[in-house]
């Protein structure tokens, strides 16, 4: 995990997708972008490897909620950093060193500003209950030659010898048809494009998971890309 | 409606004056082309067949015949690379897709000439169909 210069705090932010959109980079070309309505969010709470905690992070609170809607211990948490009213969502950024920002101060979109690339957390459309070739990628059956009403089944499900070390019972963890979507997604090396300071938004190219209006984390990127090209806005 | 965010991003990109014309006119659309470090103009001169989307998303494709071979470019509207769109012929068309002219050749692609072009303030692709034959009789009076 790499810091930037921003008081040792990895960039990282809680925003909502605001949906998708085109842009020109300085070369012309259309770049399709995702816009995220991110910050500020509030230090909530800083952690320590010597304090009781025992490691070092950073907690962020995002988007003011009404206080009868929020909990009681949410509140005192919020007002033990200064906050007025508490926050409706929370995300702790673990840090490599000693986090240097004090509880109770600001982040924006501006510790993006040196950061080309980042990684996007979101939660996935919920798509119901769903066959195996959607929710697994499996190939389904011919659609033709012979097979009737089995188009889209998953085939086998092992059994008897197949099944080794599992008795008779199918193998835990088999991909089944099932429930698809609304779960946590992270999407990583997406090129940060833009940062408008004013309206607290990210340009990502490309997509990001969930849908318009869903919360999303975005941070730095953890990973280096092998090849990092450089992406103008 | 569109998100007030969106557009707000959107209106940093959007050209101010982008490049009036109606569906069927004859095109030269001059666009910039980087090679290495130099960039040149090339023009791509055709019949505008289409026009679609909204706002940013607007793009049109231009058709025109080459060594015999039907060849359609789309371009956004908006795109910074195109340098100027000449209007050299405006034509007299019923439709606003003009998808029928990917069938025909030769002869049968003529499109009927529509009122002469006029400078600066032609009519836009919302007017196509009223536009001309409003102009129609300001031009034979």
């Amino acid at each position: 995990m790499s810091e930037n210069g921003n008081g040792n705090l990895l960039a990282a932010i809680l925003g909502r997708k605001v949906g998708m959109t085109r842009i020109y980079d300085s070369a012309g070309t259309v770049v399709p972008v995702t816009v995220v309505q991110a910050g500020p969010c509030v230090v909530t709470q800083v952690k320590t490897e010597d304090g009781k905690d025992g490691y070092n992070a950073v907690q962020l609170g995002f988007e003011d909620v009404k206080e009868r809607r929020s909990t009681k211990p949410l509140v005192g948490h919020c007002r033990k950093t200064g906050q007025t009213s508490p926050k409706r969502f929370f995300r702790e950024v673990r840090l490599s060193a000693k986090p240097t920002v004090a509880a109770g101060s600001t982040v924006d979109v501006s510790i993006f500003d040196a950061i080309k690339w980042v990684d996007v957390v979101g939660t996935s459309k919920g798509k119901g209950f769903q066959g195996v070739m959607k929710r697994w990628n499996f190939g389904g059956q011919p659609g033709s030659h012979g097979t009737e009403r089995k188009h889209r089944s998953p085939g086998s499900i092992g059994g008897g010898q197949g099944t080794r070390g599992h008795g008779r019972a199918i193998k835990k963890g088999k991909k089944m048809a099932g429930h698809l979507g609304v779960e946590q997604i992270t999407t990583r090396n997406l090129a940060l494009v833009g940062v408008d300071k004013e309206k607290h938004l990210l340009l990502i190219r490309g997509t990001v998971p969930g849908a318009n209006g869903g919360v999303v984390f975005v941070r730095q990127a953890k990973t280096v890309l092998p090849v990092a090209a450089e992406v103008k806005a | 409606m569109r998100n007030a965010l969106l557009t707000h991003v959107e209106s940093k990109h959007l050209q101010a004056s982008p490049p009036q014309f109606s569906i069927g006119d004859l095109v030269d659309v001059h666009c910039k082309i980087v090679e290495g470090d130099k960039e040149r103009i090339q023009v791509f001169s055709g019949t505008v067949i289409l026009r679609k989307g909204t706002g940013i998303n607007s793009t049109f494709t231009v058709r025109r015949i080459v060594n015999n071979e039907g060849v359609e470019r789309i371009f956004p509207l908006h795109s910074p690379k195109i340098e100027k769109l000449e209007v050299k012929r405006k034509s007299k068309v019923r439709r606003a897709k003009l998808n029928y002219l990917r069938g025909l050749t030769g002869k049968a692609t003529r499109l009927k000439e529509g009122a002469p072009i006029v400078p600066s303030d032609s009519p836009t692709a919302s007017a196509v169909v009223a536009a001309p034959a409003a102009a129609e009789p300001t031009s034979s009076a």
